[in-house]
């Protein structure tokens, strides 16, 4: 049998029934677009975290006190006050994989420039902080050493701040009033937008760790630490030895639990990922479905047409045809179908994707893999539905078939 | 003496339905010599139709031999006989059989699609050559919804000679038209079959079988008659003598 004359033979027949052909063909379709869509959405919501994460900083390694006892008695984490200066300076010198590492004190409250006041939160750093959480300075200048030792009153503000307490003016050199304590604006933070989870990381305010501590909470403690691998590779060393130099800070015996616990940026973007990843699974299973559908429509309708066409598979075999090439015909036309279906499909859902990402600003990624596995699931799905309405037309007697009203 | 086209002896066929046996040939002998013009004549029943699915290859005998262009077929499988079908034969139906949608020229070509050995441009001069032989050369790109029965009949002729078959096997091929194009037809294969073609042409009706050069008539299963055809009626001049406004 000669399959370049298969093919013509499936492809005249389609031919003649152009327009049931595509109605066929609209099911998987359908099925296909839906599916490059929905994996696009959820390769890109993934992406879009992954990228919103590594914005906020990849290396980043977060400790703050928890799990402590007093008496027998678990305290909450915000109220222990077991990390001190001394820890962060530790830090700095045991841990090699530890590029930079800052202090962390945080408060909410009102900042008031003359009528306008606006609620948002400060946080208490050294001038580290700025390349460990990715900020960068937009104009002004970050706060020296000496600001810092002398708990000076000064301050970098975000831009959403700027936008609600100043208007157009520029802020440098102006005077903010945050829990009734003056500070001098030396300058503006670069903007940084929302994180994955929307929060505005713009609405804030950061002075000297000890203007926060000495003058806004009256507290020696540290909230909480904020550290830096030196890479992302060194991640795991960094997060042994910060917790290391913690626990001998702390003089904790060897069998005594961590009084504080460690989080990184990679285990965060390690479980968004995960989730995004089931979402992704989860609308592919759906559309899915519809793909299924899509098949299933096909090999009804290949099903009614070797019903409708028994008087045309008679001939076939009369003239010559064999079952087999009967059986060919129907499966390389099943076939097509899926096949073109596909192709049209892949673009629709390219289009569809691309029309969303420009008019919704919705974050999509097309990947290679989904359009490969839609076209071969397509072909696979036009061999399956195919193959019964196939064999069925292959299995014919030519007697019959001839004779078939 | 012309060499034997179709050669059959004692040839049986029965079909069991439920727990009966329907004896439907019961051991007939039949030779047909190349460039012969025969008749299968019978009632409905008489085991004719059978006979012909048998001489086309497409049943087969219960028992009993059938050689065709010396070829016996109770060995052949069923891919054989598809071949077989292929090369030796063509078939021309009561009811055409056309492809709908499909031009004239296409539908020729059907049976070459099956003969691997036939390439896209032999297939194509071959149908074209056989529509001219059937009169139908300005007709080739037609829809069959566009041409009259005649001419689809025609179309069909075309197609059971452009494998160039050792016979055509033709089954009731006048019965859905009126008497003119049924003349029509039958001066078309007269004048296939003065040019050497062997014709086998099942009919129940008399008149037609005049034109033909051997009746071989059937009756439950056996061939109950064989003759010569004395009086041989012309197709091309019984035409003339029709009137000619018959159908206006």
């Amino acid at each position: 049998m000669n399959y370049l004359n298969s093919i013509k033979i499936a492809l005249n027949a389609l031919k003649r029934n152009k327009f049931r052909a595509f109605l066929t063909m609209l099911g998987i379709i359908i099925g296909v677009a839906s599916v490059i869509v929905m994996l696009a959405i959820g390769q890109g919501s993934k992406k879009s975290i992954q990228d919103q994460m590594a914005g906020m900083g990849t290396n980043l390694i977060f400790a703050f006190p928890g799990g402590e006892q007093k008496g027998g008695v678990r305290m909450g984490n915000s109220d222990a006050q077991s990390m001190k200066l001394s820890d962060v300076e530790a830090i700095e010198k045991d841990c090699p994989a530890i590029s930079d590492v800052s202090p962390e004190v945080r408060s909410s409250g009102q900042a008031v420039v003359g009528n306008q006041n606006w609620p948002t939160s400060i946080f208490g750093v050294n001038n580290k902080y700025f390349n460990i959480r990715k900020y960068t300075i937009g104009s002004g200048r970050s706060f020296t050493e000496n600001e810092i030792n002398t708990y000076a009153k000064v301050c970098l503000v975000g831009k959403t701040v700027v936008t609600n307490l100043f208007g157009k003016i520029n802020p440098i050199g102006q005077t903010v009033r945050f829990g009734n304590i003056p500070l001098l604006i030396i300058g503006i933070l670069g903007e940084k937008g929302e994180n994955g989870m929307g929060q505005d990381q713009d609405d804030l305010i950061m002075a000297p760790y000890t203007t926060v501590q000495k003058r806004i909470l009256a507290i020696t403690h540290i909230q909480s630490i904020a550290a830096s691998a030196a890479s992302e590779n060194l991640n795991a060393a960094a997060i042994d030895q910060l917790t290391k130099s913690l626990r001998s800070s702390h003089k904790l015996k060897d069998k005594a639990a961590d009084d504080f616990q460690v989080r990184s940026q990679s285990e965060m973007v390690q479980t968004f990922s995960s989730i995004s990843d089931i979402m992704t699974a989860l609308l592919g299973a759906i559309s899915g479905i519809s793909l299924l559908v899509g098949g299933i429509g096909i090999m009804n309708i290949m099903y009614v047409s070797v019903t409708e066409r028994t008087r045309e598979i008679g001939l076939r075999l009369s003239v010559g045809g064999r079952g087999n090439d009967i059986m060919m015909q129907f499966l390389i036309e099943s076939i097509l179908l899926n096949v073109f279906g596909g192709i049209i499909g892949i673009s629709l859902g390219i289009i569809a994707t691309k029309v969303m990402s420009s008019i919704l600003n919705w974050p999509v990624v097309i990947t290679t893999i989904s359009v490969v596995m839609a076209f071969l699931v397509c072909s696979a799905i036009g061999i399956f539905f195919g193959w019964y309405p196939a064999r069925k037309a292959a299995s014919l007697n030519p007697i019959d078939a001839l004779r078939y009203e | 003496m012309n060499k034997s086209i179709i050669q059959v002896n004692q040839l049986k066929k029965d079909f069991y339905v439920g727990e009966i046996t329907v004896h439907a040939l019961r051991g007939i002998n039949l030779e047909i010599k190349q460039g012969e013009f025969v008749a299968i004549m019978g009632t409905s029943g008489s085991g004719k139709s059978t006979m012909l699915n048998i001489l086309g290859c497409l049943d087969k005998p219960t028992s009993g031999s059938y050689f065709l262009d010396g070829i016996s077929m109770g060995e052949l499988s069923k891919n054989e006989l598809a071949g077989l079908r292929n090369m030796k034969l063509g078939f021309v139906f009561q009811s055409y059989n056309l492809l709908s949608r499909t031009s004239a020229l296409e539908n020729v070509e059907l049976p070459l699609f099956y003969n691997p050995k036939i390439k896209s441009k032999e297939r194509r001069e071959r149908a074209e050559a056989a529509l001219e032989a059937v009169g139908l050369s300005d007709r080739m790109h037609h829809m069959p919804n566009q041409l009259s029965g005649g001419q689809q009949q025609r179309v069909a002729i075309a197609r059971s000679l452009v494998n160039d078959p050792v016979v055509i096997l033709a089954d009731e091929a006048t019965g859905n038209l009126d008497t003119r194009t049924s003349f029509e037809i039958m001066a078309l294969l007269q004048d296939l079959n003065q040019k050497g073609k062997t014709i086998v042409f099942v009919t129940h009706e008399a008149d037609i079988a005049k034109f033909m050069t051997r009746q071989v008539v059937f009756r439950d299963g056996h061939i109950i008659r064989e003759e010569l055809v004395t009086n041989r009626n012309n197709a091309v001049e019984l035409l003339k003598a029709l009137p000619i406004d018959e159908t206006a």
